[in-house]
């Protein structure tokens, strides 16, 4: 535990403090350019553009070796990865614009058989003399053992360009995220707008193969979005919600991984995200499952209500156990089924409502207000006191329970 | 040539075969469904069903392994439909949440738990080691008439093989309700047909497929080979018969050749080692692919407009 709140406070040492706060600020741009990606509803697509990486991976780390470089530049491999990715965005975007293939088939399709080569050429890279020990296998599941300062300087700034980039760009990518064809009839150039959103996620990809590797990845983009639309109905906010909750997932998650052996940062990380996302499944106030549980109860509980009035009123017996239950928990009836004072008094009243609604479909014809009717909103609320006066003048006067409806 | 063929070669090249033809069968359904991601959402999760199946029998045994895989296949798709109808989520990302949450926790349990002792890693799962499932008592061809020699193929070939020919079985003796449910499910409800059974048989028969193949060959194989020839075989043709047909030529095509190259390529090209089998299998089915896509005679929708 304490080992878990030295990580907290990035006391655990220098190496764990770096990986913390790049893993937080690679969750915040992760969250933020997911955003639009989720919006478009396009979120696999970072997945293809996220394997897609691996063969530049290698490709640049063979290129910098026949150089005569050491090959584990980590800019130079992202700056590699970033070419191949681009042109596995283009293969899934080609596929489908140019053949009768659905955008799924098209990314599964780009995804395995990039990762495919990538797999190649890291085989040829084991058979060559410096490439024993260059590791790109780390490339996969990420490794932050060992980050150097100028790794976390490139997470840093790569990340917060991202940042930059989606703020900037967040009025026509919300546009075109909402409604494409009414963006580009205003003038939005939207393929351009799809292609730089594409663009900021290939950055975050790039920027997080270090820490949570090409496989978890998209779980970065995808959850935080994801879990933020549970808490918000505006797009604005939701940009900031997404990076927060990436942003916190990311710091927690590299503090936890930090704290134990055998806690692997990218994974961690994922999970962390994964249980804000439960929780906010089951507990946001308006979208939750949790408070839609509850809204649905409380219409049944209305409904049981006003149907156990209607049968005091028409002296009927009740024999639904649930509308026992809540007239009498309301005091409508007492234990033994019988109305009292105050179950009268407000069965009387819906009566009375029905007979006022029966007039007012006598009385206009159109069904723009009596079609309102639903037996639960008030009369009150939808006709002026005026009106309800002249229902009730030609009801007649005030009758007594049973005397017919 | 004769006798180091059939004692390197010819084991390895005909479970990446078989396997490549398991997993191209039901991925002919799954393009249609428009479910093709399915696929990749499998053959992540089945990394967290074996190393549950793992650490319940302490053993890495085919049958446990099978089933852990397939229940967790089945776990991610009844996840992936309460996450879409509870959250109101749409289906890409709520496949990406629950197969991305998964892995994440079959990577954890992986390290977690005390499996060095055990041939499963995470590299293993995605590269699969197609080159080392040597036939090594086999001498040459006429081994194959040898009941000493032929008790020595390695164990992953008769289990591909027999779940290759399940799933033959399962597309034929299905194969009706397949098509009609698959292209028409409207139709296949009002003749009566059990059209969520159907769904969900084919995606667990995938996952069944998608296991035996990824015990031998590595996922990569199993996502590439579950689109790749399928997509290519749609855009060849317009019959289901002769989509499926394609689709299983292509497989066999990409796993042959993609051996043969990844074996002897590099010897070709000067180099004297050689590379990924899996990795090759996966690239040369998008060599046939992208050909497909660039010259197959019904690669434009109907009734799209000529591209310049």
């Amino acid at each position: 535990m304490t080992a878990l709140i030295e990580a907290l406070f990035l006391q655990a040492g220098y190496n764990a403090a770096l990986v913390a706060v790049g893993a937080a600020l690679l969750g915040f741009a992760a969250g933020a350019a997911g955003t639009f990606l989720f919006l478009r509803k396009r979120a696999l697509v970072s997945d293809a553009v996220a394997h897609a990486t691996l063969p530049g991976v290698g490709l640049a780390f063979i290129a910098m070796v026949w150089l005569g470089g050491d090959g584990r530049n980590l800019l130079g491999l992202l700056a590699g990865s970033a070419v191949t990715a681009g042109i596995g965005l283009l293969a899934v975007e080609w596929v489908t614009r140019r053949t009768r293939l659905s955008e799924d088939a098209a990314i599964g399709a780009v995804l395995s058989v990039f990762f495919g080569l990538g797999i190649v050429v890291l085989t040829v890279i084991q058979t060559m003399s410096s490439g024993r020990q260059a590791g790109l296998e780390s490339f996969l599941l990420g490794s932050t053992a060992g980050m150097l300062f100028q790794d976390a300087i490139v997470i840093a700034v790569g990340g917060s360009l991202a940042v930059l980039a989606t703020w900037v760009m967040r009025r026509p990518m919300t546009l075109v995220a909402f409604d494409a064809e009414y963006a580009a009839a205003n003038g939005v150039n939207v393929p351009g707008i799809d292609r730089l959103m594409m663009a900021l996620v290939m950055a975050v990809t790039v920027i997080g193969l270090k820490i949570v590797g090409l496989i978890l990845i998209v779980a970065m983009l995808i959850i935080p979005p994801v879990t933020a639309r549970f808490w918000t109905e505006r797009s604005q906010s939701l940009i900031w919600y997404a990076g927060g909750i990436g942003g916190v997932s990311g710091y927690l998650g590299a503090a936890l991984s930090a704290s134990a052996p055998d806690l692997p940062t990218g994974p961690i990380i994922v999970l962390v995200a994964a249980v804000l996302f439960l929780l906010s499944l089951f507990l946001a106030p308006a979208r939750g499952v949790a408070a839609a549980v509850f809204r649905h109860r409380r219409f049944q509980r209305k409904v049981h209500r006003r149907q156990g009035l209607l049968a005091l009123a028409r002296q009927e017996p009740i024999h639904d156990e649930l509308t026992l239950r809540v007239l009498r928990s309301e005091g409508l009836i007492r234990a033994d089924g019988v109305a009292t004072e105050t179950g009268r008094a407000q069965a009387a009243k819906i009566a009375r409502d029905e007979r006022r609604w029966d007039v007012a479909r006598e009385i206009h014809q159109d069904t723009g207000l009596t079609g309102r009717y639903d037996g639960l909103t008030p009369i009150e609320e939808i006709f002026a006191p005026d009106e309800i006066a002249e229902f009730d003048r030609r009801i007649g006067g005030p009758r007594a329970i049973g005397e017919g409806l | 040539m004769g006798s180091e063929f059939v004692m390197f070669s010819l084991t390895p090249m005909l479970i990446g075969v078989l396997a490549s033809v398991a997993c191209a069968l039901p991925g002919n359904f799954l393009i249609l469904r428009r479910q093709a991601l399915i696929g990749d959402a499998i053959s992540h999760v089945v990394l967290p069903g074996i190393v549950v199946a793992f650490l319940l029998t302490g053993v890495v045994a085919a049958i446990p392994m099978l089933l852990g895989a397939a229940g967790a296949a089945v776990v991610a798709v009844v996840l992936i439909e309460a996450i879409k109808r509870l959250g109101r989520i749409e289906p890409g990302a709520a496949m990406g949440v629950t197969f991305t949450t998964l892995f994440a926790g079959g990577v954890l349990l992986l390290e977690q738990s005390d499996t060095s002792s055990v041939h499963l890693d995470v590299e293993h799962a995605l590269m699969g080691n197609l080159e080392s499932l040597v036939w090594l008592r086999a001498t040459d061809w006429s081994s194959l008439l040898d009941p000493w020699a032929l008790a020595g193929v390695p164990e992953e070939l008769p289990r591909i093989a027999v779940v290759c020919v399940g799933v033959i079985l399962l597309t034929l003796v299905f194969w009706r309700w397949l098509k009609i449910s698959t292209f028409d499910e409207g139709f296949a409800q009002a003749l009566g047909l059990p059209v969520g059974v159907i769904g969900m048989g084919l995606v667990i028969t995938a996952a069944v497929a998608a296991v035996a193949a990824f015990d031998a060959v590595g996922s990569i194989i199993v996502i590439a080979m579950f689109i790749c020839p399928p997509a290519a075989a749609r855009l060849m043709t317009n019959g289901l018969e002769r989509q499926v047909w394609w689709s299983v030529l292509f497989a066999v095509l990409s796993a042959v050749l993609g051996y043969v190259l990844a074996g002897y390529g590099p010897l070709w090209l000067g180099g004297d080692n050689a590379v990924s089998a899996a990795g090759m299998i996966a690239t040369v089915s998008g060599i046939i692919l992208a050909l497909a896509c660039a010259f197959g005679p019904h690669r434009s929708r109907v009734g799209a407009r000529a591209e310049a």
